[in-house]
């Protein structure tokens, strides 16, 4: 018994996997039909919210299992919720589109369960093992649900696009552990911090080359540029609930194993990664705001404009102070609502059983359907960092942290970039609010539009003390047991 | 030690050979076969090394299953080769400067610092000391199942999900397809299975039920 108390800390992944093999058996030996499928996915969507309320009641304290490959502490229980909050709106969004599509399969909902649970044991990895294998289930489960859509050639392109450019990222991150390895002689993540304090640089120039490859191959799950280039083609031809899954969740995760890896791993080799981080985040902002104008899809637009957010949020972990790790944790929290919010509106577009993409059918959406052009345009302003949306709060805390760590080029070319992005986010909220209307679109379902109203309300009350204060107070926490 | 050495270079040699074989020779299935050599020639330097549980693995895994599943594939999909490497051909300038890009960065570091590139070989005691008197598949095992306990039950997630994966991709039900049903077989009886038709003489047979020989 006392061996399995011991084991609490990492009961959230074993109830999640646990609970997807157990729905897998309810499906594959169930009744065969889309009701079960919904079923299912609405069951999957229970076990997250158990996993999370799990998370909620552990203890606050930092717990290490497994010989120490496995962390428990206040940064990865915030990620977690982050992660689980991410999931759990995609399985929300995804219901109707695949009842509406005929895609409605148990598979769907285990598939999302299981890549969660990578996700999870992504935040928790204190060992690059365990960075791997849950980076590895993670990204397997999203090959396959960007393929989900077989009968439809882009979604396939999406998935084997992913595949193989997921793969070479994985070489690389290989590649570099296996030097950082070669070079410590553990895998350990604390071990290796150790090796690397104990020599300078100019002595840990393998290290140093095994850093970079590992941090490719991460900058790739982040999509960060110049790793970008899969981001536009996957998120276009992906089924849309899933490139929401895509936007939220497993961008999240991606982070926060960049930000462990970086803080407990290589605190010593600083120097040395902030530079990554300044031009990754600096290429990430500017190729975010100059390749989304031209973009007429709002799926690729959403693509960009993930990479420019990535560049943002990696602005606070390259100012590399306290203050920088708080305000990467605000960024995700604001960017998942948003990016779900944004989603929900955009799963909206739909007449009939055809779903629109194209950027140019929202025009005079004010006129047809006014809540879900001001929900629509609300995000928009939200993403683009008008005051006082959450959005502006996001990229506040960024800049001021790069500020203060004395990044002032970093701060600037930041704010200018987001000048540029503004511009094509107020394009959308211009197209809906000043053009003339096209035929209406169809009724906007209930699941969706409580993902827009919660959304709508969080981006309205982050300005708010309370809730504000308890986010940025939450994930001050969290930056403090990352060593930051 | 001489034998050792004598060995080493057979293998060796037949290693290297074999691999640059795989990538020259014309034939695809010839090419597989050469990669066959190249393992068990791999696996035969992994025995000189003392590590008879990864020759083991190398064999049973890669000549047993994944060598043999390419020889499946290269002898069952008709692949044009001749495009594939037209294909290779167009982007290998592009692939060339890349690779010399990071081939000629890893040779300056190697100028600038010579052998001395960190901290290698200052970790012996990083690694933990072999027990003596266990032979390493033992050892493994041992570890396997205690240390990394939870490296393996994650690997085993992954293997899952890559099954889940191959089925949701290409898994199709098709309609109208007859299929055995072995429980209804063996349900049948003498009751069910056979039916006297009373024919009356000058008319046809017309069964009464459909569905009973399926």
């Amino acid at each position: 018994m006392s061996i399995l108390v011991g084991y609490a800390p990492v009961l959230p992944e074993i109830l999640l996997a646990v609970g997807a093999m157990a729905l897998l058996m309810l499906g594959a030996f169930g009744p065969d039909n889309e009701k079960s499928g919904e079923q299912i996915t609405w069951l999957a969507l229970l076990l997250i919210v158990a996993a999370a309320a799990l998370i909620v009641l552990q203890p606050p304290k930092t717990e290490q299992l497994f010989e120490g490959a496995f962390v428990v502490d206040r940064f990865s229980r915030f990620i977690k919720l982050l992660v689980l909050l991410g999931s759990a709106g995609a399985l929300l969004l995804s219901v109707d589109y695949l009842k509406k599509k005929r895609l409605m399969k148990f598979e769907y909902a285990v598939l999302v369960l299981l890549s969660t649970v990578g996700m999870m044991m992504m935040v928790s990895a204190n060992d690059l093992i365990a960075l791997y294998l849950g980076l590895e289930l993670q990204s397997m489960a999203l090959y396959v649900l960007a393929s989900m859509q077989r009968e439809n050639l882009r979604s396939s392109e999406a998935g084997l696009k992913y595949f193989v450019l997921g793969a070479l990222a994985s070489g690389m991150l290989l590649y570099g552990a296996s030097l950082i390895y070669g070079f410590t002689g553990s895998t350990s993540f604390p071990v290796i911090a150790g090796v690397a304090q104990a020599h300078d640089a100019a002595q840990n120039v393998g290290l140093i080359v095994g850093l970079v490859f590992l941090l490719v191959g991460l900058a790739f799950k982040v999509s960060a540029v110049p790793f970008h280039m899969w981001t536009p083609d996957v998120y276009e031809g992906a089924p849309t609930p899933v490139t929401a899954f895509f936007a939220s969740a497993p961008k999240i995760a991606a982070m926060a194993l960049l930000m462990r890896s970086l803080g407990v791993a290589f605190p010593g080799l600083e120097p040395q990664w902030l530079q990554i981080i300044w031009f990754v985040a600096i290429a990430s902002m500017l190729l975010g705001s100059f390749a989304a104008i031209g973009q007429t899809n709002i799926k690729r637009l959403m693509a960009y404009s993930s990479i420019g957010h990535v560049g943002f949020a990696l602005v606070g972990l390259a100012a590399g102070t306290h203050e920088g790790a708080q305000a990467v944790l605000i960024y995700l929290v604001i960017y998942i609502v948003m990016t779900l919010g944004t989603f929900a509106c955009i799963l909206s577009m739909r007449r009939g059983d055809e779903m629109i993409e194209e950027i140019d059918q929202l025009s005079g959406l004010a006129q047809t359907n006014l809540p879900m052009a001001f929900t629509l345009g609300m995000l928009m302003f939200s993403l683009a960092g008008i005051p006082p949306l959450a959005g502006f709060f996001a990229k506040l805390y960024v800049f001021s942290a790069a500020v203060q760590a004395g990044l002032f080029p970093l701060a600037v070319i930041g704010v200018l970039a987001s000048v540029v992005g503004a511009y094509y986010y107020i394009r959308i909220v211009l197209i809906m609010f000043v053009k003339d209307p096209e035929e209406k679109f169809a009724p906007v379902s209930g699941k969706l539009g409580f993902v827009m109203a919660a959304s709508l309300v969080f981006i309205f009350v982050f300005a708010t003390p309370f809730v504000g204060g308890l986010i940025v107070d939450a994930a001050g926490a969290a930056a403090k047991s990352l060593r930051f | 030690m001489t034998l050792i050495a004598f060995f080493f270079y057979v293998f060796a040699v037949l290693c290297i050979a074999s691999a640059a074989m795989v990538i020259i020779a014309r034939n695809p299935v010839h090419a597989v076969l050469f990669l066959i050599l190249a393992f068990f020639n791999a696996a035969g330097l992994f025995v000189l090394l003392g590590a008879e549980f990864l020759a083991m693995l190398l064999v049973i895994v890669y000549v047993g299953a994944v060598a043999v599943l390419f020889l499946f594939v290269v002898m069952m999909l008709d692949v044009d080769f001749a495009e594939l490497k037209a294909g290779f051909i167009k982007n290998a300038p592009v692939g060339a400067v890349v690779g010399g890009i990071v081939l000629v960065e890893l040779a300056l570091l190697f100028i600038v610092h010579g052998f001395d590139l960190g901290t290698a070989g200052k970790l012996q005691a990083a690694t933990p000391p072999i027990e003596s008197g266990i032979a390493n598949t033992e050892a493994l095992g041992r570890l396997i199942y205690t240390k990394y306990v939870y490296f393996f039950q994650a690997s085993g997630l992954i293997l899952l999900v890559a099954m889940i994966g191959a089925i949701v991709l290409t898994l199709r039900h098709k309609e109208g397809v007859k299929r055995q049903s072995i429980a209804a077989q063996v349900a049948r009886n003498p009751a069910t299975a056979v039916e006297v038709v009373k024919v009356p003489s000058g008319s046809a047979i017309v069964p009464s039920s459909q569905g009973q020989n399926s």
